[in-house]
């Protein structure tokens, strides 16, 4: 068996659209794998784990989406906070049935709207009885990883003791968010940020390193998802991010793809082949950005064809080298 | 084929034709934005799929057709915003200078939490409006409530329509998920603070304590104590004098954003839906669509951005592919067919990432054969200055047949033949 990951709450996110349900289902595999299980928090209602997993909606439930080698296992949940309020009025007052009530009256909805706080609490407060749970002396969750919401939110939806403090400055929620605190800033979470090599995440990722860092909250890597590798050949590409290469030097090599001779065709494959390049030049440039963060990075390919299973495995086995690099190091 | 088949209504029949050959109609950005009936045009999707570029860029192209028009952008990227001139938030329009423009570009960016204060003092007393903006409730409210961004876009709308400064308004909608959220917040939120519940929880404090026990049930009683218990006596005092302190000052939220909303509706405004060619962006503007539709709000069209049009169709992915094997084979120590191999593989990238464009494309056509289409290519969405703006408005309002390679601007790649 490996060694142990010290960090056990992984939190992603991300800019929207730079894919963080996807990384953090591949991380959940990744940190699967060798026996271990892995819950998998999915916390915006929005049903992306099931669609990648290919399993119908997840109720509020821990449900097994995954085995991975060794007889690890994926669990994945939704929650949903109207059940998350009921489970807490339930384990801290006894009111489950009164709760029940409440729901039908619309105050349920009503009190989370009052206090958009109250919300970050009870999911925060899910994820952390998830890490910390225990049965019959042992760990449930080796370790459980949370599709968080988008980097612009992260540090209120984290913060959790914040964002109470300005509305309750006593009582249970504040105990409570007191607790969700103490493990979300210890060493034992990580909050991992997903980002393109495009000008926007890349910003946005800079700002959320900031905003985390100044409230106390570890971060962890940044993950680069959808790289490409430049299809032209070193040298090539170079003349090419300058805008010098024209159709006729590509005709000679195309006289030996086969293909007849077509000077418009050369003029715009070599119109494509210069905006790869420039494409791939400007990417390269946030990448040195990226590497100024002084974050660990990891980088996951851009895959053809549409996501799937077997696609997240791939992706999957990029994090666990990531992670085994991390824990050498 | 069946005499069944055969007596089938017409539209039955197109619906059986496959969806490749049914075509979206053009739709002209250019002649709705120069139309001077054309008073408000709202750009919706949802988050980051290029609203806030597309509404500048179509305010651009409304100055330079000789309009004086105004955009509201809700949160631009930085540089976006510098380009405009829009260096601090004052939450008042700004006129940008541009040069050879026939019309006015102005610009401004929603600050919502001065929307919000700018209400409270101008519909209150001194002291009254010092007092609510003191609240701590009042505070959050009015700075980190889920869909106060919403209800303050549209307040703002309707405060730059009422004062008829502008022959053109173009609105950015908020960086919501859910491009829906626009429609539905305000409401939603105005239907929170005008609800029953708040009502009954402030009760006490409004009528002087005693009102309030003649609606309160045993469980409404059960409600008060756990909401006290959950989040503080405090917060519910804080709500208390909120509201009591809101409700002398002006008429119903809901009556206000009744009244923004009925605005959208009236003729002269129009929709424009923003995707870019990604199943989750298509999804969303696709609800939208059905939206506006159910509301009676008339919509311009799609506007799919970020497209990824190939320099030339003439060469399929798949013989690319094969023609770059040729000259990879050729090639060992030939860096020509190394470079027209390395070109070959683009093209043939390229041409399957554009077919996969178009047939998202074509799906969303195939729900929504009505609407009009315009793709925008990702070199033309890339903005960062006036120049960069200038380019995606041509892409936005250039004649649908004019492109270097003729595939018609309501497509990405062009159409097979019957």
């Amino acid at each position: 068996m490996s060694p142990d990951f010290p960090v056990r709450c992984h939190v992603v996110t991300g800019k929207g659209g730079t894919g963080k349900t996807t990384v953090a289902a591949a991380l959940a595999l990744a940190l699967a794998s060798e026996g271990r299980t892995v819950l998998l928090v999915e916390c915006e209602g929005r049903q992306g784990i099931a669609q990648l997993f290919d399993t119908p909606p997840l109720p509020y439930e821990e449900r097994r989406v995954a085995v991975t080698r060794g007889g690890g296992e994926v669990r994945a949940l939704a929650i949903d906070v109207e059940e998350a309020l009921l489970e807490y009025l339930e384990m801290f007052y006894n009111l489950r049935r009164a709760g029940r009530a409440l729901r039908k009256m619309g105050a349920v909805d009503f009190a989370t709207t009052i206090a958009p706080g109250l919300r970050d609490v009870l999911i925060t407060g899910k994820v952390k009885e998830a890490v910390t749970r225990r049965k019959d002396g042992r760990r449930v969750y080796d370790a459980v990883v949370v599709d968080a919401p988008p980097t612009g939110r992260i540090t209120r939806f984290l913060n959790v003791t914040g964002e109470m403090s300005e509305l309750t400055r006593s009582g249970p929620i504040k105990t409570q968010s007191d607790g969700v605190m103490a493990v979300l800033r210890s060493p034992q979470t990580a909050v991992h940020l997903v980002t393109l090599l495009e000008d926007m995440p890349v910003q946005e990722t800079a700002d959320a390193i900031a905003e985390l860092t100044e409230a106390r909250l570890p971060v962890g890597s940044v993950i680069v998802n959808m790289a490409s590798e430049p299809v032209l050949p070193v040298d090539a590409l170079d003349r090419a991010v300058e805008g010098v290469l024209t159709g006729a030097d590509l005709a000679p090599g195309l006289a030996a793809s086969g293909l007849p001779a077509d000077t418009d065709l050369a003029e715009a494959l070599a119109t494509e082949a210069v905006e790869h390049a420039q494409r791939w030049a400007s990417q390269d440039a946030l990448r040195d950005r990226v590497e100024k963060m002084d974050r660990p990075v990891a980088e996951l390919p851009l895959l053809p064809g549409p996501m799937d299973l077997g696609c997240l495995f791939e992706l999957a086995g990029r994090l666990e080298e990531h992670l085994g690099a991390e824990v050498a190091a | 084929m069946s005499a069944a088949e055969e007596t089938t209504p017409r539209p039955a029949r197109a619906a059986a034709r496959p969806a490749a050959d049914r075509q979206a109609p053009a739709m002209d950005l250019a002649a709705l934005i120069e139309d001077a009936d054309t008073r408000i045009v709202v750009c919706c999707g949802s988050g980051g799929v290029g609203k806030t570029t597309t509404s500048a860029a179509l305010a651009l192209a409304a100055a330079e057709a000789g309009r004086r028009v105004v955009v509201l952008t809700i949160d631009p990227a930085r540089r976006l915003a510098q380009s405009l001139g829009l260096v601090e938030l004052d939450n008042e329009p700004r006129r940008v200078d541009v040069p050879g423009a026939a019309g006015e570009l102005h610009a401004m960016m929603l600050d919502m939490k001065r929307t919000f204060d700018d209400i409270v003092v101008s519909h209150s007393t001194p002291e009254r409006a010092e007092q609510i903006l003191a609240n701590p409730f009042y505070q959050t409210l009015s700075s980190s409530f889920s869909g106060t961004q919403e209800y303050m876009a549209m307040e703002k709308l309707g405060q730059l329509r009422a004062s008829d400064t502008w022959d053109l308004i173009i609105v950015d909608t908020p960086p919501s998920r859910s491009a829906l959220d626009f429609l539905d917040a305000p409401n939603r939120m105005s239907r929170f603070l005008d609800g029953t519940m708040i009502r009954l929880l402030t009760a006490p404090a409004r009528a002087g304590g005693r009102a309030g026990f003649k609606f309160a049930t045993a469980g409404f009683m059960v409600f008060t104590r756990i909401i006290s218990k959950v989040l503080g006596g405090q917060l519910l005092r804080d709500i208390s004098a909120f509201v009591s302190a809101l409700d002398t000052m002006f008429g119903g939220f809901r009556e206000r954003a009744t009244a923004t909303y009925e605005l959208l509706r009236r003729p002269g405004t129009w929709f424009v839906v923003v995707a870019t060619p990604e199943p989750d962006a298509l999804r969303e503007a696709s609800y939208f669509v059905d939206r506006l539709s159910s509301e009676g709000m008339p919509l311009a069209g799609l506007v799919l951005n970020r497209t990824h049009p190939p320099a030339s169709t003439r060469l399929s992915a798949t013989r690319a592919e094969t023609a770059a094997e040729a000259a990879a084979e050729a090639g060992d120590d030939d860096p020509a067919a190394a470079l027209a191999a390395g070109a070959l593989r683009v093209h043939a990238e390229r041409m399957l990432l554009a077919a996969r464009e178009q047939r998202l494309a074509d799906r969303f056509t195939s729900a929504h054969p009505e609407v009009g289409l315009r793709t925008v290519s990702a070199a033309a969405g890339d903005v960062h200055d006036l120049d960069g703006l200038r380019t995606m408005a041509e892409a936005l309002t250039g004649a649908d047949g004019d492109t270097p390679t003729g595939v018609p601007r309501t497509r990405v790649l062009p159409a097979r033949r019957a």
